[in-house]
């Protein structure tokens, strides 16, 4: 059980990284990288709502999806967009300091689509609600670091000496293939 | 955006706001599902349906609905396009839905959508809408193609299916696997700068930093 | 609109543009937004259910049919074969009262032309080198020989260990040997019974297959046992 619980986290985190393995929320990872300190933010929002999501999916699964599978992704986006909103207006109330800082940031995740392909693979995958917590955390760490990656190694390429064409989204697709290609070092971690 | 003639509404965004390569938006499928060109170009003409639907809706009900559910309304409506898209390919193509898995879905959070619907569809009549999203969806189809050309031709020697080389080719595996999406991509925004900055008038463009152009003219 | 504003950076000028010209909001009664959120909703919800109407059928009918085409390769053609369920470590033919038949655990059996058993088609899962394997296996459990395999779904490296599937050679060590099977180094194996050959190079994904192999063969023999005695015995 508890094996099986880490190979879903590790699995998530690291092997099956969502943003540099299976291309989930490209967006943020290439628009807000920046700088470390919003990218460690923006991580840190998406695991909160990663782990929101995959609660709400497999509410949305066990009791009403099973009726109506056709309406799945609607459910699915519908429930991330009040989730989102319902986030932004309780952080907004709670802590207008943390508000402030993640700014646009909390809105964006709606169209993130890490949020939605993580409530689908859950749903694909038949996980159950201790397993798509696991899922989402892992799911999490993981974005969560390779936005971090991406955000310092951003940082030292603004200040270098590059040619002029490269100063643009090209050389930063680059880099993000290298860490891919580091990160697929992590396949077979698990296997016997 | 600003264009004034409905056909500039079409033409635009297949070369000059191209979705992938100068808006950069909805990267995730442009990288995922182009590690064979059959795979991006299915996986542009769905998007292409998802989007020229929903922008005939939204725009046709663009006076009825108010401000304030807009967003919601344009999701709503590009959801239901997304699930159709999503049954119609699983039960007219199976073996490309197994391809492209969960990424038929994800078009939902494409923000080539949203944004087509924001910005477009919105506040103009229903022609244009629609002319203006087919571009942008060929737009998109086209950026896919590319992306995924690069990727199968070098990654696995061939070019939707057919060998192109001979059977001593050695593919270079790194492009099928999923670095090879960064990288494919990279090289082509690296490329197009690379024409951007000849136009521009740079006649010389330098190719290496200061420092190495410096060490090889000492040398 | 913020939520759209934000997509990404590059699109700055998309959102400055939207900003300009969007139109004050007037001012609507709240019945009237849940009046026309209701009406989106329930139009797109009977295009879905009429579009799924019409598209499941079609999906079902292409699902059971790769599920009957694995099942005949692993059992080299049996003439016909019937699903079993597997519920608290017995076989029924038919589904437990209250159960979903398509959420079950499921075997197929597989008769020969004059109606005997030869063995079963048993689907199993577990993690391979990048994600999970799925599999189907044929088995016989009077010999404890395995029939067949093939691989249903794998995310494997391409090239690399995805021969696990298309290595004919690699899928035809599944014919023969005995239960459990144990990996060993191609040609290393003449004279055991339980050897399977691993691809060289793919050493990982090779020993995750047996292993799912192995372990799935350990969990279901007693029901597996049971099963055919009883059918023996009825016989």
């Amino acid at each position: 059980m508890l094996k099986d619980l880490s190979w879903i986290l590790v699995s998530a985190a690291l092997v099956n990284n969502f943003t540099l393995t299976l291309f989930l929320g490209l967006c943020s990872f290439l628009g807000v990288t920046g700088k470390v300190s919003t990218a460690l933010r923006m991580g840190a929002a998406d695991t909160f709502v990663l782990v929101l999501t995959s609660v709400a999916a497999w509410f949305l699964n066990r009791f009403v999806l099973g009726y109506a599978p056709y309406l799945r992704i609607i459910a699915f986006i519908v429930v991330i967009a009040a989730l989102v909103q319902i986030v932004e207006m309780f952080v907004k109330k709670v802590s207008p300091t943390l508000f402030r800082e993640l700014g646009i940031y909390l809105p964006l995740i709606t169209t993130n689509c890490a949020i939605l392909g993580l409530a689908l693979f859950q749903t694909n995958r038949g996980y159950n609600f201790i397993q798509g917590v696991a899922f989402a955390l892992g799911a999490g760490l993981g974005l969560t670091l390779a936005l971090t990656l991406m955000g310092s190694i951003r940082e030292r390429v603004e200040l270098s000496d590059s040619p002029i064409f490269a100063r643009s989204m090209g050389i930063v697709l680059i880099i993000a293939g290298c860490i891919s290609l580091a990160f697929m070092g992590f396949g077979g971690l698990f296997s016997s | 955006m600003t264009a004034t003639r409905a056909i500039e509404d079409f033409v635009d965004p297949i070369w000059r706001n191209n979705p992938t390569f100068v808006q950069m938006l909805g990267m995730c499928p442009t990288m995922a599902v182009t590690n064979t060109v059959i795979n991006g170009f299915s996986m542009g003409v769905t998007t292409t349906f998802v989007l020229v639907g929903s922008a005939f809706f939204v725009s046709l009900f663009r006076k009825s609905v108010p401000n304030e559910v807009r967003i919601t309304t344009s999701i709503l409506v590009i959801a239901a396009f997304t699930s159709l898209a999503d049954m119609f390919v699983a039960a007219l193509a199976p073996t490309i839905y197994k391809a492209l898995g969960a990424f038929i879905a994800l078009i939902v959070a494409n923000c080539v959508l949203l944004g087509r619907m924001e910005a477009f569809a919105q506040k103009r009549p229903v022609g244009r809408s629609v002319l203006d999203s087919l571009g942008t969806g060929i737009g998109f189809t086209l950026g896919l193609s590319c992306v995924s050309a690069v990727r199968e031709i070098l990654g696995n020697g061939t070019f939707a299916g057919i060998h192109l080389f001979g059977p001593h080719f050695q593919p270079m595996l790194i492009f099928m696997l999923p670095p090879g999406g960064f990288l494919a991509l990279g090289f082509w925004l690296l490329f197009l700068s690379y024409l951007k900055a000849r136009k521009k008038g740079h006649r010389r463009v330098r190719l290496w930093p200061v420092v190495v152009t410096r060490r090889k003219v000492a040398a | 609109m913020s939520v759209s504003g934000g997509h990404a950076p590059k699109s700055a000028s998309l959102s400055t543009e939207m900003a300009a010209d969007a139109p004050p909001p007037p001012d609507v009664r709240p019945s009237r937004l849940i009046l026309i959120l209701c009406s989106f909703g329930a139009a797109c919800g009977l295009a879905l259910a009429l579009a799924f109407e019409w598209t499941q059928p079609r999906i079902d009918a292409h699902q059971a049919m790769l599920t009957e085409a694995a099942v005949r390769e692993v059992l080299r053609g049996p003439d016909h074969f019937t699903p079993l369920y597997v519920s608290g470590g017995t076989l029924t033919a038919t589904a437990p009262a209250g159960a979903d038949p398509a959420k079950l655990d499921r075997v197929f059996v597989g008769y020969d032309q004059s109606g005997k058993a030869i063995g079963f088609a048993i689907p199993a899962s577990g993690p391979g080198f990048q994600d999970n394997l799925k599999l189907i296996f044929g088995y016989d459990p009077a010999t404890e020989q395995l029939i067949g395999m093939k691989l249903v779904d794998q995310r494997e490296t391409p090239g690399i260990g995805d021969r696990i599937e298309k290595d004919l050679a690699f899928v035809q060590e599944f014919a023969g040997p005995r239960t459990p099977i144990e990996g060993v180094k191609a040609g290393r194996g003449q004279g055991n019974a339980h050897a399977v050959d691993m691809i060289t190079g793919a050493t990982i994904s090779s020993r995750a297959v047996i292993a799912i192999i192995n372990k799935r063969v350990q969990a279901l023999a007693p029901a597996l046992q049971n099963y055919t005695q009883q059918q023996g015995g009825a016989r």
